[in-house]
């Protein structure tokens, strides 16, 4: 057999005993659709894959990968952008693609008990006749798993209003390293003890492996209306946005894009944006007919203070849909433009949009590199696409530092290197810009109560204080190095 | 107007030397929910003196504070704006804190509507358990760069480290609001909440009490008339001072000192239990339920558990109980694992949510 690193024979025998042979991978060619996830620029074979079907199996797995020290990472479907899936050539592939179902509809409670390999979408197309749905909706949602979501906290056009994955799950099954299984969280309002599940939303694999999700269903809104503005000036879109938030306005969605990423959408879904517009606003208002439409009038007034071109209010439930597909598909769209991007996520505070945006532009000028922008206005998560070209040698590591600088530029703005895409492989060192040792040491803790070994995703999310001092000793700002206090190695 | 104060240093100073001693330290801000969890014995450690806002700009719907800074300064200058915290935290006296309302992770009247104190909880600055001084999470809306300490740490009963600084997101005041009361029997109450949880009414608090179903409506006003015309009943007067004396507790139920209040907590479609009627206010369409009850405790924290809920005792102390539902083996477990790495030596609260850590 053709396996990728040297195998481990009392590990693959033991893993034999727990799955039939199908649902382990060890063939190179078989491994191969697990050696990236949507990041990918960074690939790496793991020894094995498992595709377990029953959390019975995935306790035993974790068992013995703990018995043995080997390392884990959990999969789901794949479509992340920081590297968070990408396996450890030292370790297996923990796949939850075959936990498929949705567990039990409760629309007494509202809410849904789904297996983490259940794609995003699938569970409001599975409440839909119901009159709900579950509200986090990345772009991804027709591929991503809900187990991925809860690992990541991912958030989607609607988290304005409806929040992040983590405001609306309510409970967790989680496998730790050493193959407990246990419940996190309930359907109540609160819960004894710490907020684990909260902890958990966002731990990127870290921690444990989600086995069973409980989700909250919304009602959905009696009616929806979006509106498509267009400006001349990207600074007096970034004001209205603040301005519609400032009155008191929380819009289903609220989102930006800039020209670049303008064109590319339009010229990909064709869905009537107007491709000389410097930026465009897309606005979701949703509730009942009286109240959309008195705040279809406010905004609108809002958007022509602040110099809004056309304001076009979609007329027919096809047209809102055509729409936000332009948004929803602006990651391909610019990939058809460009041989590769590169997608950054940093979020801001809404008041510095148009000075952030100004800088990203002196760096695309600087680098040679061009960029195009869609963004989470309501919530200032800014994402970023940066067009380069990796069969040309060194442009990589030139998106990859121009990326880095759009980081920190947050980051000295009051905002974060991540809002929902996490850190994975892809952000450690950008880790070190938002972090001293004060907090490395807290994240380390908390990844020793859970697993002292660090047997689960290695290498990921959280950097070494070493790896943050090496960065900083190269790293030099104003004169002065990140962390002063460390002994350099 | 609210004091400048920065007494950070203090403040690590004495978590330094109460590291360096092994000594115990009790986290006190206003004093105000001590009847809440069990007693702690420890070197008190006040913050209240910690005040300040650092950082309020209301279209950026976020307010940082120090932990000091009294609750009701930060709900008046926010009212003054036109904005609120919709967790609606309970404010038990004037001297309550912005840190203990995050400790003590207690949310008001809207919680299912609106969410709860950690839904709200953007980002926290502590004096760490190894007696460093950091910064977890921030004043933006979506932040997911290392574990989400800042949601961790809210309800944590200052047990995994002392809070400097709050940064928690405010959302505007609703433009109309009012209040139905609506006299029936609890089994019709109960079909009644469980109908409007599927429904697009407005709805942003609830409360049985006395044989009467109050439900608060919250939104523009097309939207509030048009319901009250739907749903009936009579809009009660002094609404705002009935939520605000069921939130603080200053509420005539609330005023019973002979037996212990229970606060129950079910999933929402949890049927009325008739073991627990008498004696009762039920909240948040039905998930919170206080009973002032002498039942035993095994038996009424086995009433909970059938109903997939969980008991703790809120106010009056029973001798060798817990006041908070005891929890699973392994989640125990990995909870205590949790304390001692982020306290390791064990300074913060001992005892103040589970006795042994
Ligand atoms: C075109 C495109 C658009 C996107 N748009 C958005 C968006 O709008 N918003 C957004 O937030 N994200 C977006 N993403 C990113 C991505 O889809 C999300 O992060 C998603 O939640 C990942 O889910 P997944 O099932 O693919 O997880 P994977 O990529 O398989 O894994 C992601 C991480 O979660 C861990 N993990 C997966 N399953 C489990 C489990 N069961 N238990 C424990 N850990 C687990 C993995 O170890 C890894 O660290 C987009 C991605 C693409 C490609």
């Amino acid at each position: 057999m053709n396996t990728a690193t040297t195998p481990n024979p009392a590990l693959l025998q033991q893993l034999k005993d727990i799955l039939p042979e199908e649902a382990i991978l060890t063939a190179k060619e078989d491994l191969h659709p697990y050696e990236c996830d949507g990041l990918t620029a960074y690939r790496h074979l793991p020894l094995a894959v498992v595709l377990p079907t029953t959390t019975e199996q995935v306790q035993l797995i974790l068992k013995t990968c703990s018995r043995l020290k080997v390392p884990v990472v959990a999969r789901g479907a794949g479509t992340g952008l920081s590297g968070g899936a990408l396996p450890h050539e030292g370790g297996i592939v923990l796949s939850l693609a075959r936990f498929k179902q949705i567990l039990e509809i409760d629309t007494a409670n509202l809410h849904a008990r789904v297996q983490p390999g259940v794609r995003n979408l699938a569970i409001s197309q599975a409440v839909d006749h119901l009159g709900l749905f579950y509200a986090p909706d990345p772009s991804s949602q027709i591929a991503c798993s809900i187990g991925g979501n809860v690992a990541e906290n991912s958030g989607g056009v609607h988290c304005l209003k409806y929040g992040l994955t983590v405001h609306n799950i309510l409970e967790i099954q989680l496998v730790t390293i050493d193959g407990e299984l246990m419940t996190i969280g309930n359907d109540r309002q609160d819960t004894p003890g710490y907020d684990l599940l909260a902890l958990l939303t966002g731990s990127e694999g870290m921690l444990g492996v989600v086995v069973e999700v409980l989700v909250r269903l919304t009602v959905k809104p009696d009616t929806v209306q979006v509106l498509m503005a267009d400006f001349a000036a990207v600074n007096d879109a970034g004001d209205a946005v603040a301005a519609i938030i400032s009155k008191g306005i929380i819009p289903a969605g609220l989102e930006m894009m800039d020209n670049p990423a303008i064109r590319a959408a339009e010229d990909f879904i064709h869905a009537g944006y107007p491709i000389d517009a410097n930026a465009i606003l897309l606005c979701e208002l949703d509730g009942t007919e009286d109240e959309v439409s008195e705040q279809v009038a406010r905004v609108s007034a809002i958007l022509k203070n602040h110099r809004a071109g056309t304001i076009h209010i979609a007329k027919t439930a096809a047209e809102r849909a055509r729409l936000w597909a332009g948004r929803k598909a602006a990651f391909p769209a610019v990939g058809r433009i460009s041989p590769d991007y590169y997608c950054m996520d940093g979020t801001i505070p809404r008041k510095h949009l148009a000075h952030v945006l100004n800088k990203i532009n002196d760096y695309s000028q600087q680098y040679g590199l061009g960029v195009a922008n869609v963004f989470h206005a309501g919530d200032g998560n800014l994402h970023p696409l940066i067009l380069y070209d990796a069969n040309r040698t060194g442009e990589l590591e030139k998106a990859e530092r121009f990326g880095a600088d759009i980081l920190e530029l947050c980051v000295k703005v009051g905002g974060s290197i991540t809002g929902e895409h996490g850190v994975g492989h892809e952000k450690l060192d950008s880790m070190c810009v938002q972090f001293g040792e004060a907090e490395l040491e807290v994240f380390h803790a908390v990844k020793r109560a859970f697993d002292p070994d660090e047997l689960l995703n290695p290498g990921k999310a959280v950097p070494t204080l070493h790896r943050c001092a090496e960065l900083g000793a190269m790293h030099v700002h104003h004169g002065q190095l990140s962390h002063p206090e460390l002994p350099r190695f | 107007m609210i004091a400048d104060n920065d007494i950070t240093s203090t403040l690590q100073e004495q978590v330094v030397a109460g590291i360096a001693a092994n000594q115990p330290l009790t986290i006190i801000g206003g004093g105000s929910k001590a009847f809440y969890g069990n007693e702690t014995q420890g070197t008190a450690l006040h913050v209240s003196p910690h005040t300040g806002v650092m950082a309020y700009e209301p279209s950026e719907l976020c307010i940082t504070a120090r932990a000091g800074t009294r609750l009701q300064d930060i709900e008046a200058l926010l009212a003054a704006n036109g904005q609120k915290l919709a967790f609606e935290p309970p404010c038990f006296s004037a001297t309550s804190t912005i840190g203990g309302v995050v400790a003590a992770g207690l949310s008001g009247p809207a919680r299912p509507w609106a969410g709860s104190v950690r839904d709200h909880v953007l980002g926290v600055k502590l004096i760490t358990g190894y007696g460093k001084v950091a910064s977890f999470g921030g004043q933006v809306m979506k932040n997911v760069a290392g574990y989400d300490i800042s949601r961790l740490i809210t309800g944590s009963m200052g047990t995994l480290g002392v809070i400097l600084e709050v940064s928690l997101k405010v959302m505007p005041r609703p433009v109309t609001e009012l209040t139905l009361a609506l006299e029936m029997p609890s089994e019709e109450a109960f079909e009644l909440t469980t109908t409007m949880r599927r429904s697009t009414f407005p709805l942003s608090a609830t409360c049985y009490f006395d044989g009467c179903l109050y439900l608060r409506l919250s939104g523009v006003p097309s939207h509030v008339f048009a319901s009250h015309r739907k749903i009936g009943g009579e809009a009660i007067n002094n609404a705002d001072e009935f939520w605000l004396a069921l939130r603080n507790q200053t509420h005539e139920f609330f005023q019973q000192y002979d037996r212990p209040l229970w606060r129950l907590s079910f999933p929402p479609a949890t049927n009325v239990i008739s073991r627990l009627e008498g004696n009762s206010l039920v909240e948040w369409g039905g998930s919170q339920r206080w009973v002032y009850t002498n039942i035993p405790v095994n038996l009424i924290r086995n009433i909970a558990h059938k109903g997939d809920g969980h008991a703790t005792v809120y106010r009056g102390s029973l001798p060798g109980v817990n006041p908070f539902h005891p929890l699973a083996d392994n989640l125990r477990n990995v909870q205590q694992r949790l304390k001692q790495a982020l306290d390791p030596h064990g300074i913060f609260n001992p005892g103040r949510m589970y006795k042994d850590w």
